[in-house]
């Protein structure tokens, strides 16, 4: 297909209030501590519907970057409306949540379990609050849209040498198309860019994006160094990855040509249109909480809070998870993977190397893919019913810049 | 293309290793990709997904893969030799010269109990 023809593909999207286009119209229940997760997880299940999903931040003591990512899946564009559930006696307020929902245009109602009567009480209510969603929902306003209005994300997990080889290329084509169709693609990450400094920085599309790709740079290479530890594991070393360049440069292949406009981090919405990269990382604090990757589903819930309305999920030995909010498209470049998993990988990029097909057709078969899973087509973690999450403490600056006290 | 032939890929001309696709057993393989397609010679087994060296590299030079350096050669790597933790290492990563060069695993922390 020429890039014609993938600006003038369409599908319907659903507009907020706030100006947000969506590809999926949810309900997300949100619990606000792990006390209330069981009557939150009780309600998404009793109301059995595709798109209500329960979601929630563990701790009872509250966290700012929990709060932000929190408020930025409340108010996602798959989302149109939210129903908080809290315990009563936690630091994150329930009540807050809902008001900051309904402030950016969605349906929104919060219940506290300890003055509901408790679980059975809070689980009706809340089932009764959640049809009532539902049924508004259905009067959403639908507006075509396109690759120009679509937020995709892309990380890999379960790698192998498949995923630097086919993989990661095939979605590094794909982002250099959404670049020319005038969409914006996020890649993440930091922690396999060790070793590639000069090609991050050639690669910024103006002074500042460089400043902001060299700091985050060095912050996740001074972090590695400090603990002594790569992102780089004993399965990577046996399959055949002998350094932490090499699979960096693996990783970075899934971020394609296009100028890097910037450094997202996590919650923050893409301020235009562009390739960016998200940096997942914790900045240096007294309480040093949060680890770089606690697992890959963690670093999926980090691209949607950035608004992507999709993921893209390499994986060269085979991840099955999914995540709430957004679809995950699961990409594998090895053949072998997609065979034996078939019920779980999404798109098969492995047929490159096994001779079966070029680059640029995979590349168009995967947004051809991708453009039908935007269009309603459920993918196969959505149909098995992944709906994953993680929302870890960790310290965050809202930006990536150094601080005045840093020198 | 037989999915028995033993082959490798090459991903960029500059690049001085190819990736092991299939099993090379040690003998003739088909080289292809972005650099020059052929018949090569592998001077012993190379396991499935590990690199292959193209050309010679000379101890200290860059092994070059994606057209980058991915760490230096701590030995001289002959054309058609398996290239991994026992010839070459991390310009970064220092704990990973000491992995196991099979398991990948790490031989610096004891599991003895004392």
């Amino acid at each position: 297909m020429e890039l014609q023809e993938w600006k003038e593909m369409s599908w319907p999207g659903y507009r907020r209030e706030d100006g947000g286009l969506g590809i999926r119209n949810k309900v997300l229940v949100v619990y606000t501590v792990e006390c209330a997760s069981h009557v939150a997880r009780e309600i998404a299940l009793q109301v059995n519907h595709p798109d209500v999903e329960a979601i929630g931040f563990g701790g009872c003591t509250d966290n700012a970057y929990a709060i932000r990512m929190l408020l930025a899946l409340a108010t996602h564009p798959n989302v149109g409306a939210v129903l908080a559930v809290g315990l009563g006696c936690e630091y994150t307020r329930a009540e807050r949540l809902a008001d900051a929902a309904k402030a950016r245009g969605r349906e929104a109602a919060y219940l506290l379990i300890q003055e509901n009567g408790g679980t059975l009480q809070t689980i009706g209510k809340g089932v009764e609050l959640v049809h009532g969603m539902l049924v508004k929902l259905k009067d959403t306003p639908v507006e075509a849209m396109g690759f120009r209005d679509l937020i995709v994300g892309a990380e890999c997990g379960g790698s192998d040498f498949t995923s630097g080889l086919a993989g990661n290329v095939a979605v590094g084509r794909f982002f250099d198309m959404l670049v020319e169709t005038g969409g914006t693609p996020v890649f993440e990450e930091i922690v396999e860019a060790v070793g590639l400094k000069g090609l991050l920085l050639e690669r910024a599309a103006d002074e500042k994006a460089k400043e902001e790709l060299a700091w985050t740079y060095d912050k996740a290479l001074a972090y590695c160094r400090s603990v002594r530890q790569y992102s780089v594991s004993p399965g990577n070393f046996a399959g055949g990855l002998t350094t932490i360049e090499e699979k960096s440069m693996g990783a970075f292949a899934k971020s394609g040509t296009k100028p890097i406009k910037g450094v997202l981090k996590v919650a923050a919405a893409p301020p235009e249109k562009g390739l960016w990269l998200l940096d997942t990382t914790p900045d240096p604090h007294f309480m040093q909480f949060g680890i770089t990757n606690p697992n890959d589903n963690e670093g999926l819930m980090a691209l949607v809070s950035c608004g992507c309305h999709l993921t893209i999920l390499v994986t060269g030995r085979g991840n099955v998870t999914g995540s709430a909010v957004a679809p995950v498209v699961k990409v594998t470049g090895n053949h072998e993977t997609y065979r034996r998993l078939e019920g779980d990988m999404d798109f098969d990029a492995g047929l490159v190397l096994e001779g079966q097909s070029t680059m640029e057709e995979t590349a168009a078969q995967l947004a051809g893919y991708i453009g039908r899973v935007c269009g309603g087509h459920r993918t196969k973690g959505e149909l098995l019913g992944h709906k994953e999450f993680c929302i870890p403490y960790k310290y965050q600056e809202k930006e990536a810049a150094r601080r005045p006290c840093e020198g | 293309m037989e999915n028995q032939e033993a082959r490798a890929f090459q991903i960029t001309p500059r690049d001085n290793v190819a990736t092991a696709l299939t099993v090379i057993p040690g003998g003739t393989f088909v080289l292809f990709g972005d650099g020059e397609n052929g018949l090569r010679e592998a001077g012993e087994e190379i396991p499935r997904g590990h690199k292959v060296a193209v050309s010679p590299i000379r101890k200290g030079g860059a092994v070059i893969k994606y057209g980058v350096s991915i760490g230096e050669a701590t030995e001289d790597i002959r054309a058609g030799q398996w290239v991994h933790l026992h010839c070459m290492k991390s310009c970064y990563d220092q704990r990973s010269a000491g992995l196991d060069i099979h398991t990948g695993a790490p031989t610096d922390i004891s599991y003895a109990i004392e």
